[in-house]
């Protein structure tokens, strides 16, 4: 009963970052500022469904359920990756932030 | 209960899979559109998973692992073309 309680709570907060990560990449105003969006909010969402899964699986059958963690290490590594390769790409494609403005030193 | 969560987590992620797609296709630069990309790999793979809880598989682990990499290895690809022009120098 009480784990019942804990996976469902965990797959509601998990839903809700990744809700509140995809509302943020439809509503804010420049692409500096979406670029947050898949590496904090998304990420932390699919951590804790992950969590929901590995309790859930490790009742369902009794034994320690553990090859979830690989996802999760996966996506903890690779999203700062990917996040730094995509900033570096729009600098380099001189996109403008909200005032207008291109940075002109950052970029290599 | 487990069941009324995961209905209701199936249908927001659905809801992110559509907000994502229209910053698919709305994204005013190429980089926005990669990143939207990206978020929507990540939203599939908490998708498959939560499909996975509802069916009471683990079959489905392999499918998310293998989604989480490859979504990986095309964000890379798009990103170094777009810098260098071709991705493997």
């Amino acid at each position: 009963m009480i784990a019942e309680i804990i996976i469902s709570a965990l797959i509601l907060i998990g839903v809700t970052f990744s809700f509140i990560g995809s509302l943020g990449l439809v509503k804010l105003r420049d692409f500096y500022m979406r670029v947050h969006v898949p590496t904090k909010a998304t990420t932390l969402g699919i951590g804790s469904l992950l969590i929901a899964s590995t309790i859930f699986f490790t009742i369902h059958r009794g034994t320690p359920a553990v090859h979830e963690i690989l996802i999760v290490l996966f996506l903890f590594m690779t999203a700062p990756v990917s996040a730094h390769m995509l900033m570096k790409a729009g600098l380099h494609e001189r996109l403008k932030d909200v005032n207008g403005e291109v940075e002109e030193k950052l970029g290599s | 209960m487990i069941s009324v969560a995961i209905n209701l987590g199936l249908a927001v992620m659905c809801l992110c899979l559509i907000l994502n797609l229209i910053r698919l296709l709305k994204g005013p630069s190429t980089p926005d559109r990669i990143l939207a990309l990206d978020t929507m790999y990540i939203n599939t793979v908490a998708l498959i998973l939560l499909f996975g809880l509802r069916l009471e598989r683990a079959i489905f682990f392999e499918a998310a692992l293998l989604i989480a990499m490859m979504g990986f290895v095309g964000t890379v690809a798009l990103a170094n073309y777009l810098l260098h022009g071709d991705i493997i120098e």
